[in-house]
């Protein structure tokens, strides 16, 4: 879902620089009052952070012949909400962009919105329906996480298609090109991802399948 | 008990999702990475295009970008690793506190 260093022309990366800002700002501030209210979630947030480091760094294969990785955003999102997920995002985003060359600060906010705000918040509103009709626990874990990840690589998708219509097929088209690169590929990886989350999920928790277990890893129950 | 076991499971096909691919005949292929592969769609589409912005830095060989992927799956597996050893023996001390 990187899209990389210089290859969204100027007004795109601009305009993807000014949707993403508001949200990360707005994550920023309820970031900081998460760990004003209580200090005891600072530990489970680094390891939501650290989720998303360890994913986005693991390139699997996949079905379709070729190799992406997973976006590990899904887990912060159900346990802390969405707005804190375009944080950490970004600061994974931006160790890439700067270490591994991979990404780019031009396409940081076009690549910004793809895994830090529209996945986090696919998973979290995935998470809230699944468990509202009645899904447990871990199934609405897990299908948040994968069609969270799933979301970001269409995300991508449509963003290179805004950019780089197809000549003969025009955007429609180029949604579907670019979409068989990154979304089909993404297809088994984000159900890897989905079952991954729910596994570190109860790991971190140390109560898998108790009804209070979000809870608990949010600081709002000990 | 139970939960301890369907973690195994599901890691268990965590691995087969990610491995099928890779030893299953029929599939297969060269394992390209889709960020490139995307780059490449769109050099396809506009011959010529020339990136307009340059990364700062570049690792400056693949052993270099491989050792900082690695680093960067280390630090987070091991912050991890640390966070579910500290929750798990604090629960017990909760225990033996009562």
């Amino acid at each position: 879902m990187h899209i990389m260093e210089g290859y969204l022309p100027a007004a795109h990366a601009a305009g993807w620089f000014a949707v993403s800002a508001p949200f990360v700002v707005a994550g920023a501030i309820r970031l900081k009052r998460i760990v004003t209210e209580r200090p005891q979630a600072k530990m489970t947030l680094a390891a939501a952070g650290a989720f998303t480091f360890v994913l986005s760094a693991l390139k699997m294969p996949s079905v379709t012949g070729s190799c992406s990785h997973p976006t590990g955003t899904g887990l912060g999102a159900v346990v802390f909400g969405p707005a804190v997920m375009a944080v950490l995002g970004t600061i994974v985003l931006l160790f890439q962009a700067l270490l591994l060359a991979h990404g780019g600060l031009t396409t940081l906010g076009a690549n910004v919105f793809s895994m830090a705000i529209v996945g986090p918040w696919v998973s979290w509103a995935v998470w809230r329906v699944a468990g509202k009709l009645g899904a447990s626990i871990a199934v609405a874990v897990f299908l948040g996480a994968a069609l969270g990840d799933l979301s970001t690589y269409a995300t991508t998708s449509v963003q290179l298609a805004l950019a780089y219509p197809d000549p003969a097929s025009g955007f429609l088209g180029a949604v579907l090109k670019f979409g068989g690169i990154y979304a089909i590929t993404q297809i088994p990886l984000s159900i890897a991802e989905g079952l991954l989350t729910v596994v570190v999920m109860n790991a971190l928790s140390g109560r898998a399948g108790k009804a209070d277990e979000i809870r608990v890893l949010s600081g709002e129950v000990k | 008990m139970m939960a301890i076991n369907r973690s195994w499971w599901l890691i268990a096909a965590t691995v087969a999702i990610v491995a099928a691919p890779l030893v299953l005949p029929g599939l297969g292929g060269d394992f390209k990475g889709s960020d490139d592969q995307g780059t490449d769609a769109i050099l396809a589409s506009r011959p010529g295009y020339q990136p307009w912005f340059q990364p700062l830095w570049k690792p400056p060989s693949d052993e270099v970008e491989s050792l900082l992927f690695a680093l960067q799956a280390a630090l987070g597996a091991g912050f991890l690793g640390y966070m579910i050893g500290r929750r798990h023996s604090s629960q017990r001390g909760d225990v033996a506190r009562r």
